[in-house]
Order: C-alpha cells, then sequence, then structure tokens
C-alpha cells in the first residue's frame, strides 16, 4: 500500500488486553438484582449491551462503567465489571481521570439528559472538547425520572409536570447540537428499541479513539410514556427517522417505485442549512450526501437541527460525525512518559535518586 | 525558623546590651536590639571583604555596626518588582546562613491603580543570627518606592525605623493618589524617623544608559538598583543575584545587564555616598547541622506530594483548578511529569477533584488543589471518597473568608469546613503543617494517611505558609516513611470456586478496605455513593446496616490516632501551668510569645497540632494537665470548639481575623497575663524585666 503520510487510526480500544477465551453476556450480568420500573427503555439497553460487550473480545477486568445519578446511573451496578456510580453529573471527571491515569482500560460513561445536560453539562462539553478517550451513552428519556417527573433540559417547551403545572418556560438542549458545537469527534444518535441500530453504533463508539457521545432515546413508560412513538411506531418511522448513513444519500419516508425513499436532504441555498424535499422534485446528485468524517461539523449540525425541539415527529438518526483528533489523555501520557524516559530507566530507585536531587537543589548551604 | 528543630530555645550567645555605647547608636537609632558597634579596623575589612570580593570599589571607610536581627519591608507599586526583590534579598540572605523568615503581603489586582493604596505590594524579610520563627511584628527598615508605599505601611513602623524613599515618584500627582495633601518629606512629619531620600529611579536610569533602553525600560531596574543598595548595607553575598539575573534574562542581554549595572550601581552608591555612613553586620545563625535551601510552603508541599508518590511508588494525578494562593503548588507539579506526575487543569474545582478520584479508582495517587471556596465545590465530591474509602489528598492553601473573601490575604477558617463540611457522617482526617518548609512532611504525612486508610485527607496549609519562606533542612529519603499501597490480588472471601471479591472487608488493624484496582482478574466489584453493605458491598439501606457503617467509617479514621506518636509538648521545666496550643501557621508567632513569656521569667508550656482530626490519643490527658489552655487561631475559635467539645475543657481562645499573621508580641501579652491569673502572680513583660534583650521572634 501506498504511504501516504498519514498517521495510523488508533482504535478506541487498541491498547487494552484481550482475551481468547470466549465471553457471553452472560459473563457481563452481575448478581444484582436490576429494579428499573417495568417497560424501562433501560432494560433494553442494558441488554444490548451485555450482549454486545463479548464482541469487543476485551478482558473483562479492563472494562470499567462509571455513571452518575439518575435512573440510567444504575446501569454499572448490572454489569459485571469494574464500576462506580458517583454523584450526580461528574461522571465525565471521574471517567476523564481513569482513562487518564490507565491506557489499558476501557472506559464508559453511562448518563442521562438530567445528569449530562443539566447539572453535569458543563463537564460534558469540557470532555468532549478535550477528547479523552471514553463512550457517554446519554440516555435520553426527555424526563426526571427519579426524581419523580419534573421536566428535564431536553424536555419540550410547555412541558406539564409536577414542577410545571402551567407548562416549562426553558427551551430545550438538542444533545447532539451540543455536542458537535463543543467539537465532539463522534457523535451519534440511536434507540433504545432497535437492538441492531443501537449495537451498531456502540460498536463504532468503542472503536472510536476519543470521547464518543451516543444520544439514545429511550422511553420512560411512567412519567414521559410515548415520547418517542413517532420514532417507533412502525406505522410513523418511515416518515419520522433521517437515518445517516456515512457515504450514502440522506433519504427517508415511504419507498419510491424505484426503492428510494419519498423524501431527501439538499442543501438549503437559503439559510445555508439543510431542509427536506420530495425526492422526485429534485435531482440525484443534489440530495446530501453524509459525510460523518467530515473535518468541518457544519452540515452536521445543520442535519442535527432537523431534530424537532417540541414533540419528536422527526429525528435524523446514525453517526452525525467521527473525525480524529489526538485524544488528551494519549497526550497527557506522552507528555509523562516524555518526561519519565532518562536513558537508564526509570525504575524506584532512579526516582528516589532523583528526589533526593530535586529536593536538594536549589541553592543550599551545608551546617557542619 | 529550620523545621524540625527542637522546639525549645536555642541557646546562643547574645551581646551583652550597650556594652559599647557610641555615637553610631544614637545616629541610628532604628535598631533597637543586640547593637554592638564594632570600630572600623582590619580585621572587620578582611571579614567583609571577602564577602565583598566581586566588587572593586574604593570606598570611604565606613562604620560596621554588629545586629543580631533585622526587619525590612520592601514596599512598592505591584508592579515595581517587590515580591522579586524581597525573594532576591531572602536567597542572599539564606546563603549567607542567617536563619530567616518571609512575609509577602500583595493585593489581589494583578495591577490595581498605578500610584494607588490599593496597589501597594510588600515583602517582609525578618532574618538574625539566631533560630527565629516569626517574619517579624514590625519593621526596622522600610523601603518605600512610592509615596502610596510609605502611606500604606508608616503605621507598622517603630519610632526610629529607618526609612529609604525613592524620592522620583513624590510628584504632585502620586502624593494626591496616594491622599496625601502635602509632601511628607517635606516638613516634620517623618521627624522621628531616621529617614533617608535618595532618587533611586533616576540614578538607576543614569546607571544603565549605555544600554540604550527607553526611558520606561530603564527605570524598571530601579529594584535592583534598590536591591543593590540593601545588599551592601546588610552586607549580602551577590552572587546569587547576578547569577539568577544572567539565566532570568538571559534571552534579553540589555535588559539583563541594564538590571545587573543597576544592582552594582545600587552597592557602589551605598559604598560611596556619604549619605549611609554605617552598615551592618547580622552574623550567620547557628543551626542545627545539615543540608539547607531556602524554600516556600506552595515549593515544599509540592516536593511533599510529589515524594509521596516516590515513597508509595504510585504515580501522582493532580486534578486542580487555578485558585490563589494555592495555583503555584499546580505550577510546581506541572514542571514534574518526569516523576510519572499527571497534572490535569480542569474545567472547574469539581472536575480536579472528579478526575483525582477517578484516578485513585484506577490506582493512582489522586491529589486535588485549591482554597477555601474550591473546597465548598468540591464537598460533595469528598463525600464521595468518604464512601467509596479510595486514598485522595485535598489541600487547601486557607485564604480570608467568607465567600471570596480575602483572596490574597491568610486566615485558618476552613478547619470546620475540612472537619464537617459535607452532608452526612463523613469524618475525613485533617493534616497541618507549621512552617513553609514543614508543609513537605505535612504532605507526605497527608499521603501516607490517605493511602493507608484508605480515605481522603485534607491538608489545611495557609496563604501565610503558601508564600512565606524560610530555611529548610533537606530532609534524607531515608527520614521519610515508606507507604504500601497493598492493593489487592487475591479474592478474600470463601474458597474454591465460590470465592469471591469483597470490596468492603477490612484489614482489622486499619479497619481499611482492600483496594482492588481496574485490570485486576477476578476483583471486579462496583461502588459508588450509595450506602454499602458491610463486607460484600452491595447496595443496602438496611437500617442496623448503616448505623454500623456510620460508626465504621468513623472508627477507621478515629483508629488513625493509634499511628500517631504523643504530642510533643514544650514545657522546660514542668512547672507550666498554662499551656499555649496551637495548629498550623501559628506556631511561629505562639513560639515567640512563649519565648518572650519565658525570658521575662516565667512559665509556660507550648504544643502544636499536627493532626486536628484524629487529635493525638494523649491530647486529652496534656489538656488536664494545666490549669489554664490558651489557644490562639486566626479565626474565631474553630480549634477551640473542638476542643471544648471533645474534652470538656474550658479552653481560652485567643482570636485575630485581621488576613495577617498573628503578633508575637500581642500574644506574649496574652499569654502573660494568663500566667498571672494561673500563678497568681504579677507578670510583668515590659523590656526591662526581660533578662536578654533580644526577642528572638
Amino acid at each position: 500500500m501506498t504511504d501516504l503520510g498519514l498517521p495510523a487510526l488508533r482504535s478506541g480500544t487498541e491498547s487494552v488486553p484481550t482475551t481468547d477465551e470466549k465471553q457471553t453476556g452472560k459473563d457481563f450480568t452481575s448478581d444484582q438484582e436490576v429494579r428499573w420500573c417495568p417497560g424501562c427503555g433501560d432494560y433494553a439497553v442494558l441488554k444490548a449491551v451485555q450482549s454486545f460487550l463479548p464482541d469487543l473480545g476485551l478482558r473483562r477486568e479492563n472494562i470499567v462503567f462509571v455513571s452518575g445519578i439518575g435512573c440510567s446511573s444504575r446501569f454499572p451496578y448490572y454489569l459485571d465489571t469494574y464500576g462506580m456510580h458517583s454523584i450526580h453529573g461528574r461522571a465525565p471527571t471521574i471517567a476523564t481521570g481513569i482513562a487518564t491515569a490507565r491506557e489499558d482500560l476501557s472506559v464508559w460513561v453511562v448518563t442521562g439528559d438530567g445528569d449530562a445536560l443539566s447539572i453535569g453539562g458543563n463537564h460534558l462539553i469540557h470532555t468532549l472538547r478535550r477528547n479523552v478517550n471514553m463512550t457517554i451513552l446519554l440516555f435520553n428519556n426527555r424526563i426526571y425520572g427519579l426524581t419523580k417527573g419534573q421536566y428535564s433540559p431536553t424536555s419540550e417547551t410547555g412541558k406539564v409536570t409536577k414542577s410545571t403545572p402551567m407548562g416549562s418556560l426553558d427551551h430545550p438542549f438538542n444533545p447532539v447540537s451540543l455536542a458537535l458545537g463543543a467539537e465532539a469527534t463522534f457523535v451519534a444518535r440511536t434507540i433504545d428499541s432497535d437492538r441492531k441500530h443501537l449495537t451498531s453504533v456502540l460498536a463504532a463508539a468503542a472503536a472510536h479513539r476519543g470521547t464518543s457521545l451516543v444520544e439514545i432515546y429511550q422511553n420512560c413508560p411512567i412519567f414521559n410514556d410515548g415520547a418517542f412513538d413517532a420514532i417507533k411506531s412502525p406505522d410513523t418511522k418511515a416518515d419520522a427517522i433521517i437515518p445517516l448513513v456515512h457515504g450514502e444519500p440522506v433519504l427517508f419516508g415511504a419507498p419510491l417505485e424505484d426503492g428510494r425513499g419519498a423524501k431527501a436532504l439538499v442543501r438549503d441555498e437559503e439559510t445555508g442549512g439543510v431542509k427536506v424535499v420530495a425526492t422526485a422534485d429534485v435531482a440525484a446528485e443534489d440530495i446530501l450526501v453524509h459525510d460523518a468524517h467530515n473535518p468541518d461539523p457544519t452540515m452536521a449540525f445543520a442535519i442535527s437541527r432537523l431534530t424537532d425541539s417540541g414533540y419528536l415527529n422527526t429525528s435524523p438518526i446514525g453517526i452525525f460525525r467521527q473525525v480524529q483528533r489526538p485524544t488528551y489523555d494519549d497526550a497527557a501520557r506522552e507528555q509523562v512518559a516524555s518526561a519519565t524516559t532518562v536513558p537508564g530507566d526509570d525504575d524506584a530507585a532512579d526516582r528516589s535518586a532523583r528526589l533526593a536531587a530535586l529536593i536538594g537543589g536549589g541553592d543550599t548551604w551545608t551546617i557542619l | 525558623m529550620a523545621a524540625g528543630r527542637a522546639r525549645a530555645p536555642t541557646a546562643y550567645a547574645l551581646t551583652p546590651r550597650g556594652a559599647h555605647p557610641t555615637e553610631a547608636v544614637r545616629h541610628d537609632p532604628c535598631h533597637t536590639t543586640g547593637v554592638e558597634v564594632v570600630p572600623q579596623g582590619r580585621k572587620a575589612r578582611s571579614a567583609l571583604d571577602r564577602r565583598l570580593s566581586s566588587l572593586l570599589v574604593v570606598a570611604p571607610e565606613k562604620e560596621v555596626k554588629q545586629l543580631d536581627r533585622v526587619i525590612i519591608r520592601f514596599a512598592g507599586d505591584s508592579g515595581d518588582g517587590m515580591q522579586l526583590t524581597g525573594d532576591r534579598f531572602t536567597q542572599e540572605t539564606a546563603a549567607f546562613g542567617n536563619d530567616l523568615v518571609t512575609l509577602p503581603n500583595f493585593p489581589a489586582e494583578i495591577r490595581a491603580p498605578q500610584g494607588t493604596l490599593p496597589g501597594v505590594s510588600s515583602f517582609q524579610v525578618h532574618f538574625a543570627d539566631h533560630d527565629i520563627l516569626t517574619a517579624g511584628d514590625a519593621p526596622d527598615v522600610l523601603v518605600a518606592m512610592n509615596p502610596a508605599a510609605l502611606r500604606a505601611n508608616l503605621g507598622d513602623l517603630p519610632k526610629g525605623a529607618t526609612i529609604i524613599v525613592d524620592t522620583h515618584d513624590f510628584t504632585a500627582r502620586n502624593l494626591t493618589k496616594a491622599g496625601y495633601t502635602e509632601n511628607p518629606l517635606d516638613g516634620d512629619t517623618l521627624a522621628e524617623y531616621a529617614l533617608h531620600t535618595v532618587d533611586l529611579t533616576g540614578m538607576t536610569i543614569e546607571a544603565v544608559k549605555e544600554f540604550g533602553l527607553s526611558r520606561k525600560d530603564a527605570s524598571r531596574a530601579k529594584n535592583m538598583f534598590a536591591l543593590g543598595l540593601l545588599s551592601w548595607m546588610y552586607g549580602r553575598p551577590t552572587e546569587t543575584t547576578n547569577a539568577f539575573l544572567a539565566k532570568r534574562f538571559a534571552k534579553v542581554p540589555d535588559i539583563r545587564d541594564a538590571n545587573v549595572a543597576a544592582f552594582k550601581a545600587g552597592w557602589n552608591f551605598g559604598e560611596t555616598t556619604e549619605a549611609f555612613v554605617v552598615r551592618y553586620e547580622i552574623k550567620p545563625a547557628k543551626m542545627a547541622p545539615g543540608h539547607y535551601r531556602n524554600i516556600t510552603g506552595n515549593l515544599a508541599l509540592s516536593y511533599g506530594l510529589i515524594a509521596g508518590g516516590v515513597q508509595s511508588g504510585l504515580s501522582v494525578f493532580l486534578g486542580s483548578y487555578p485558585i490563589t494562593p494555592a495555583s503555584d503548588i499546580l505550577h510546581e507539579l506541572s514542571k514534574h511529569k518526569g516523576f510519572g506526575v499527571t497534572t490535569f487543569q480542569a474545567e472547574d474545582e469539581i472536575a480536579g477533584v472528579g478526575a483525582a478520584i477517578g484516578a485513585s479508582f484506577a490506582g493512582q495517587l489522586g491529589v486535588t488543589t485549591t482554597s477555601g471556596p474550591g473546597v465548598a465545590l468540591k464537598s460533595e465530591a469528598v463525600g464521595l471518597a468518604v464512601m467509596t474509602e479510595l486514598p485522595l489528598v485535598v489541600v487547601d492553601v486557607q485564604r480570608g473568608g467568607p465567600s471570596t473573601g480575602l483572596p490574597t490575604k491568610t486566615e485558618q477558617a476552613d478547619l470546620m469546613q475540612a472537619m464537617f463540611g459535607r452532608n452526612g457522617e463523613a469524618p475525613v482526617p485533617i493534616v497541618a503543617p507549621q512552617s513553609p518548609g514543614d508543609c513537605f512532611a505535612a504532605a507526605v504525612e497527608a499521603v501516607r494517611i490517605a493511602v493507608t486508610y484508605r480515605t481522603p485527607v485534607m491538608l489545611l496549609s495557609d496563604g501565610y505558609l503558601a508564600n512565606g519562606s524560610e530555611p529548610w533542612r533537606i530532609p534524607g529519603l531515608d527520614e521519610l516513611p515508606t507507604i504500601d499501597p497493598d492493593f489487592a490480588t487475591e479474592k478474600n472471601q470463601g474458597s474454591g470456586d465460590d470465592a469471591e471479591f469483597w470490596p468492603y472487608l477490612r484489614d482489622e488493624a486499619t479497619l481499611a478496605r482492600p483496594w482492588a484496582i481496574p485490570g485486576t482478574p477476578g476483583l471486579e466489584h462496583r461502588i459508588g455513593g450509595l450506602e454499602k453493605g458491610d463486607g460484600h458491598g452491595n447496595i443496602s439501606y438496611d437500617p442496623a446496616n448503616h448505623d454500623f457503617m456510620v460508626r465504621t467509617r468513623q472508627a477507621k479514621v478515629d483508629r488513625i490516632a493509634d499511628s500517631l506518636p504523643p504530642l510533643e509538648v514544650d514545657d522546660p521545666t514542668g512547672d507550666a501551668k498554662v499551656l499555649v496550643l496551637g495548629w498550623g501557621s501559628t506556631y511561629g508567632p505562639i513560639g515567640a510569645g512563649v519565648r518572650r513569656v519565658r525570658k521575662a521569667g516565667y512559665h509556660v508550656a507550648q504544643a502544636h497540632l499536627r493532626h486536628l482530626n484524629p487529635f493525638p490519643n494523649d491530647l486529652g490527658e496534656v489538656l488536664k494537665r494545666y490549669d489554664k489552655v490558651l489557644v490562639p487561631e486566626m479565626n474565631l475559635g474553630q480549634l477551640s470548639l473542638l476542643l471544648r467539645a471533645k474534652y470538656l475543657v474550658d479552653v481560652v481562645g485567643y482570636n485575630e481575623v485581621r488576613g495577617l499573621p498573628l503578633k508575637a508580641a500581642v500574644l506574649a501579652d496574652v499569654i502573660g497575663g494568663l500566667v498571672a491569673d494561673a500563678e497568681g502572680i504579677d507578670v510583668d513583660l515590659t523590656p526591662a524585666s526581660i533578662q536578654q534583650e533580644s526577642h528572638d521572634d
């Protein structure tokens, strides 16, 4: 192959020890009783993750799940890996410490819309911009479940909840737009009930070296049931889901005679963004071809704006952006390694000698 | 004030007071202690010549006076380089072999409006031919670079003090800015002081004109002119400053040469001018044998954290957010990645501690550094470290509070925050250094406790320790404890195929839980902020279990006391009825106050707490031995409250929250009053009652 002088792409799990032992979902299932509400979308995600993890072929002891607070944050207790159920909103900070300290760990964060976008919003954006090697699973049910049903930062404006009997006033965050704004290197959206799509996104996220943000639409049957019905119902989902596949034209809706979706995305010359048109009305070459690897996040952001901020009738699903950028943790370890590597190695005796030289340095004098 | 020195007063020779009353003493009344005048003679010259060999100046004969100690304060605008000037004078003084203590004092604003009172920055250095404990209550010498510096500091000067003023900035405009309606250099307002008016700036510009600098750049070397003059007055060796300037300005030869020239010109001015007729000699101090360097608290603390990493074999991970006066620790540690140190400048205080906890979970030594407001933000995360029982060192370089408070001033009012500032019963061990150099040993001790007991530890330094400096006897590595992380590698419950790993099965002696780090096969486990079941560590809402776990976490911290040495009580004759008990940076002023009282012939005992939680096992017994216990603090009585609560002892507090260290003379009076009460005697602490003339503080 011709050497183009490009840096080799490093996988997200490249430095994590693998195992030849056959693993099953059961190996990743802890002995703790799962205690989410019946019908909760979290069950489906847990099952998908448990059955996906063996595919990575990593040693179980080298996988760490960290969570914050909220329904989804119970996740680590149900996985037989190393894990920490931490405090509200702070999981990305703890995961940053773990990922920076240890190259040989596969680090996962499980969080929710309140945990990641409200109390932990600051940590989320800074983790994304630093590009610390970890995968963040953001369970978005557009409601506060554990505190029994207040509106969340992704709830639609006007949401009537216990804390907003006259309707909520806040404009919601679009997690994908937020992540792209923070220049995240991997941003995807998937759905709790679509095991196949969810698993494919997880695989891509784990393979990505850097911070992967995966928004998972997750139904809360108790406090926000039906929030994602439009994209889940067989009757409506063809028109509701805008599927994003790298390298392919973005088409959706009921199929035309030629098999293409009836709706297509094209550039909107007026706004500089993108818009939905009837496929039949535009030339094939004008239909937007999704480029997740575009270093410029502008188009990905434009696509993310097609997500309804009110009740969800339409939403792009898939990998919005997947680009390579040096990761914070790799760079931090490289700095330490380059400072540590002295000719003649760095054993404990050497460190002691250098410590003695350090504290005994500067302007010194001796009293006999 | 060298760390590790015995607390009992060191014996040293003093020149009998007034042995040779001479004209010179009256000429220059600023030095009221330990004055001996050495007539100018061959012997004195030759001793000086050795130190002045770098300067070949034919100078008029000057008198040399012997002093046993001097307090100098350099004061100027915050852009005048006073911190640097003080620091260089300190390094020269350390190299000469005096004992010393310094007190930098600067505004929070980086460049407050020029020439105004809020913009004044100062650096006080106290140096002596004997062991001293504080930066001194009142300066003997003030160097004032502008009217605001004079006005802001004049109130601290005793009558008779020497004032050296740069007249260049005493313009009508600057006088107005400083709030003067008349020029204080004219008239009689400064008649009670030994005033030297010198156009330092003008002479500096003249001295550096060959380097072709702009007038503004040239005048910026005036601090080096002042340093040169003071270095001459006090016979300081100049090599360290010349070497420093050569290195600091290596890339800008003109600036380097101008600074060196200004420094030399200042020295020569002192040597040749008739304005200064006397120079002073302060002999090297008798200090305990050893290898010494001058060190600030923040530097010593940084080195202590690195040493803790080396001694435990753990990589240090610092998660930190910049905050005054703790940022220097972040700066320093970031220079030492060669020791496996990772420094993470986080997006906020919470992320700093969060990342440190994550690193500890992953098997490194998690550290976070901050000041009081940052501790408040980190509190929830520290509680998580209490619950998950992970090693963590939280450094709080205390400053004036509450809220933003006084960012650049010192205080010790975070003791309660460190002790109780979390939700729930969340005991955290607390360690406090007593002097700048002692920050090293305190940091190593914090690491020892954190790693051995799997717990967050609060290390309470303060702004005075952080920026103040003193000669520090550099310890040998064999003096440091070895710290064993003792990572778990095996399952610890059941046997054979049923064997399990229980993350909360404790060591019987320390009650510490096993530290099993990711990557260890078979020990996969989950921890978190929810209450843990005893032993197995699964989530438990069982009432009896919660009660047991709360008590167990407290018992684990209490048990640290079993690893501590008995409290060292300095009570030379055993006759004292009054004990002075302190913690943190008040060690210096308390020790100096105690010395004054003892010198006047009275008995008083002194003890200082390194550990605030848990207290040493024998503290209660020590307190009960004394009729009166005085607890001076730079807060409204936080240690007093703890002592009263725990030991039911009616301690007497002495409390000041002025953002400045306590003053030895004030403490001596307070101690004297208590001694009078306790012993039913009259206590006279007037100078005449003190046997020896030096105050030794």
